[in-house]
């Protein structure tokens, strides 16, 4: 008999005993209602398994949604800001959806599986808003978050794994497609699911080569232990969520509730934050008819930018965790906060995002951060030279093996 | 595609619809005006129910509109003349008939002594606080948090209004506004037939009961509406259709174009802008804007789409509260009904039939479950008694307003309308002895068929339930309630607009004024 609830508030994912298995440390924190890994071992071990070899991060606490119907097309089109008419089938855009005000309720992905059906992929739960959206659209929204495991497989030596558990023609997928792949032998055939492909998608959070593998949770461990097997010799390692923030960090993507508030959580005015804001103007498409805020970016659009999430290169090595900014260095005017820092290993550089107030975001601009450093109980207080980057997050760049991104 | 191009295509030939035409045109535009039915009216409308029987459709009395609109578009000149004015409220009782007096200055005489000093001074007060919240139906809502001076000017003027009523009457409006009007009649009367009756305007058209929190304010409203005089109700010459129709030759006369037999099927939005209709036959009529009288759950969800609008303002619409609630029944008698209570009266008033706080709520309490109410209180009245044209000569009509009748029956109303139908006429009958014997015809509108009959969604006579949370600033939404939709171009103007239903055109006349405005 299954524990009841109150016994165990957290679900456990279909990789968790594989997990806690390899975990180290012991250390898993919730997210979306199950328990996930934070570090397995070290995080500096586990970050350079994600730029060096191959990593695994367990996705299932991902909400998961399957769309169909006749207005699919119709009805996402009119939530999200970027135009679904034109995903092809196969094919998965990064895609944000706003309230009545243009400002950002969540991020997510969505895969168009089918002419009339859709997966949409997204960190908390949305299905109230999805059927507010529905009215007047003949859709189905059911969620499906419990009847697939996801493994995130990122790295340089990614490909070379599936290629050696046999998913033949892995190599062809393009950036942002995803296929259906016949299953090898070992996998398939003891497979109690039955299921003889498997759904992988060129997609990740890492802005490097890499993968992420949609599975019945009967097939779960198999899948895990075949490719930890496969990718021995490749220094393939599980990761935990702190290793996976340094990578998307230098990558440019944003976390929900650390670079931004939904705004459906904020509670005062001004928090909420609209794409133009977050830099992501980029995901907003004006011309694909109307969708829920787009008068609002419009004016937006139209006036002069309050402020503007920008990246940072801090000068020095520590970086500038919840920084203050300021326009000079005597900290007289203040003209932001640092949302997101850290010391990026592969570009040798420390890196921050910060939401400034204009036009203190332009690139090249030089701006303070106030930094605190805690040297065996005795605080210090540095303030240290940034320089703005240009934008955190190229526009529909494909994330691929190119270390040069990172540092552009 | 037609041709022509108009500046407003207005949907629905209703009273809103017409007077916002009439003021459009006037002021110069190209109007087109196109009705569903077959002839202009809505729920303003006089038809044939019986062979030689007519009867008001759905409104059945003149109280609302006020006097300066009707003269602003001449609608005696249009042929508009009252058969009654000024009509009675008598409220029927098994012990005899109580006559309401009018507000606010005539003299109780039916009433114990100590009633009647109660009842002058409480319509007294009601009057005064009427007066002051009339500036608010008259109005405009302002925006909240707008920066433009005449959302300034207009919050301002209407806290002048409220702050002239002085303290203590301010400190009264404050505290019975939120409340329920049983606790604010126990407060000043014992006669239950005179409680009943006054409860019975503030729950009248609403899904509420006596004892619901806000009932103050709907009875605070009517009185407002009224111009703080019960004593206005009055019954056009060949019923409310006349008005309507008076309202369509003012229109006309100033260069508005009324069609009828076009139902519109949905709008034409081009480049996030309403720019025209499209007629269930096909046809496409472009206009540079839409006003609509509908309302807004069928403007917004049918007619506009959801697609073109934001999913939150879409929200909003369906939460909107609009469950009708309110029956009519219209009867054709053979002979003048004699009411047991009027021995000596005639029924040229406007008779209610409610007689005590218990059994408003009662009535009240089995629509609350889903159910119609198996003692229903009634408005009556006989429109023949003072208009002897609306039926053969000698015969005569009865047109009653039930309540409650939810639109939402459990059951449905189909197999349950001839049970309803008995218990209405059980009521009457025990009222009037020998009116059953007396019926050559009956036709009851259910809020369903008032829906399908009106194209109203739901039912509502006010398009939307009148209540605190919907009124004013937020009528029927945040987001719509200047008359203006968030999609350019569409405007609003029926009885979901503030300041609501009843044949009061003050909708029509303020979605006129802000159009020109804008286009100013």
């Amino acid at each position: 008999m299954p524990e009841p609830h109150y016994r165990q508030p957290l679900l456990r994912t279909p990789f968790h005993e594989r997990m806690r298995a390899f975990s180290q440390v012991d250390s898993f924190i919730p997210w979306s209602g199950y328990s996930t890994v934070d570090v397995f071992s070290t995080v500096e071990q586990e970050y350079f398994a994600i730029r060096n070899g191959a990593s695994l991060y367990d996705l299932t606490p991902m909400v998961k949604y399957r769309v169909t119907g006749a207005d699919a097309t119709r009805f996402l089109d009119r939530l999200v800001t970027r135009s679904i008419a034109k995903l092809a089938v196969g094919r998965v855009a990064y895609a944000l959806w706003c309230d009545d005000g243009g400002l950002l309720i969540d991020d997510g992905t969505v895969f168009r599986m089918a002419e009339q059906e859709y997966r949409l992929c997204t960190g908390e739960r949305q299905l109230d808003w999805l059927l507010d959206s529905s009215v007047g659209f003949d859709v189905r929204i059911e969620e499906i978050t419990a009847d697939i495991a996801a493994l995130a497989l990122q790295g340089p030596c990614s490909c070379w794994i599936l290629k050696a558990i046999g998913l033949e023609g892995i190599e062809t997928l393009a950036p942002f497609a995803h296929r259906g792949f016949r299953l090898p032998q070992q996998l398939a055939a003891a497979g109690p699911s039955g299921a003889a492909t498997m759904m992988v998608s060129r997609t990740g959070f890492t802005g490097d080569l890499g993968y992420e593998l949609w599975v019945d949770p009967a097939d779960a461990e198999r899948l895990w232990d075949a490719l930890m097997e496969a990718g021995r010799v490749r220094l393939v390692r599980p990761v935990g969520s702190r290793a996976l923030n340094i990578a998307r960090l230098e990558a440019g993507f944003l976390l929900p509730n650390v670079d931004f508030v939904s705004s459906a959580h904020t509670l005062r005015n001004g928090s909420a934050r609209s794409p133009l804001e977050l830099g992501l103007g980029w995901c907003v498409d004006f011309g694909k008819g109307h969708f829920t805020g787009r008068r609002a970016l419009l004016e937006e659009q139209g006036g002069t930018p309050r402020r503007r999430l920008a990246g940072l290169d801090v000068e020095g090595t520590k970086p500038a965790h919840n920084a203050l900014v300021y326009a000079d260095r005597s900290g007289r005017r203040e003209i932001g906060s640092v949302s997101s820092a850290a010391w990026s290993p592969t570009c040798k550089r420390n890196i921050a995002l910060a939401m400034l107030d204009a036009p203190h975001f332009m690139t090249g601009r030089q701006v303070w951060t106030e930094i605190y450093l805690n040297r065996e109980l005795t605080w210090e207080r540095r303030m240290v030279r940034a320089l703005g980057r240009t934008a955190i997050l190229r526009t529909g760049a494909a994330p691929r093996h190119s270390p040069g991104r990172l540092l552009s | 595609m037609s041709a022509s191009r108009y500046d407003c295509i207005v949907i629905g030939a209703g009273h809103n619809g017409l007077t916002c035409a009439a003021y459009l045109a006037r002021a110069g535009r190209r109007v087109l005006v196109l009705e569903a039915a077959e002839a202009p009216g809505g729920a303003a409308a006089t038809h044939e129910f019986a062979p030689g029987f007519r009867v008001s459709s759905c409104a059945h009395l003149l109280h609302l509109m006020p006097g300066w609109l009707l003269g602003e578009l001449g609608l005696a000149g249009h042929g508009l003349r009252m058969a009654a004015e000024r009509m009675p409220t008598l409220a029927l009782s098994a012990a005899g008939a109580l006559q309401i007096p009018p507000y606010p200055d005539s003299a109780a005489r039916d009433l114990g002594e100590a009633d009647a000093r109660a009842f002058r001074e409480y319509a007294a007060m009601m009057g005064r606080l009427a007066r002051a919240l009339r500036p608010i139906l008259e109005a405009v809502p302002p925006r909240l948090g707008s920066r433009a001076w005449r959302d300034r000017l207009t919050l301002l003027g209407l806290g002048a209004r409220l702050r002239l009523l002085g303290r203590s009457d301010m400190r009264e409006l404050l505290r019975i506004a939120g409340m329920c009007v049983q606790d604010l009649l126990d407060e000043h009367f014992e006669n239950p037939l005179l409680k009943g009756a006054l409860a019975f305007d503030a729950v009248l058209g609403t899904n509420l009961g006596p004892r619901s929190p806000g009932t103050v304010f709907t009875l605070l409203y009517r009185l407002a509406a009224g111009g703080g005089s019960a004593g206005s109700l009055a019954q056009p010459v060949g019923g409310l259709g006349a008005l309507t129709e008076a309202l369509a030759r003012a229109a006309s006369s100033a260069g508005a174009e009324l069609r009828c037999d076009a139902p519109v099927a949905r709008m034409i939005v081009t480049e996030d802008s309403a720019a025209g209709v499209i007629l269930e036959s096909g046809e496409r009529l472009q206009a540079k804007c839409v006003v609509s009288s509908a309302d807004p759950r069928t403007t917004f969800l049918r007619l506009l789409g959801p697609e073109h609008l934001d999913a939150g303002f879409v929200r909003r619409i369906t939460h909107l509260r609009g469950q009708g609630m309110t029956a009519k029944l219209h009867l054709a008698l053979d002979r003048m009904p004699r009411f047991a209570a009027l021995t000596a009266l005639a029924p040229t008033g406007r008779l209610v039939i409610a007689p005590s706080l218990q059994a408003v709520e009662r009535a009240f309490n089995d629509a609350k479950y889903g159910r119609f109410s198996a003692a229903p209180l009634l408005e009556v009245i006989v429109p023949t008694a003072v208009d002897p044209g609306l039926a053969p000569a000698g015969r005569h009509v009865l047109s009653a307003v039930v309540q409650y009748a939810p639109h939402g029956v459990a059951g449905g109303w189909e197999g349950q309308r001839e049970q309803f139908l008995d218990t209405i006429l059980q009521t009457l009958e025990a009222h009037a002895p020998g009116l059953r014997e007396s019926v050559c015809a009956a036709e009851l509108l259910t809020p369903q068929d008032i829906e399908s009959r009106f194209r109203i969604s739901g039912g509502h006579w006010h398009h939307a339930e009148l209540a605190l949370d919907q009124f004013f600033m937020v009528r029927p939404v945040a987001g719509a309630a200047q008359y203006r939709a968030p999609v350019r171009g569409l405007f609003l103007c029926g009885a979901g607009c503030h300041p609501g239903g009843g044949v009061m055109g003050l909708a029509g006349h303020h979605a006129a004024r802000r159009i020109l405005a804008e286009a100013a």
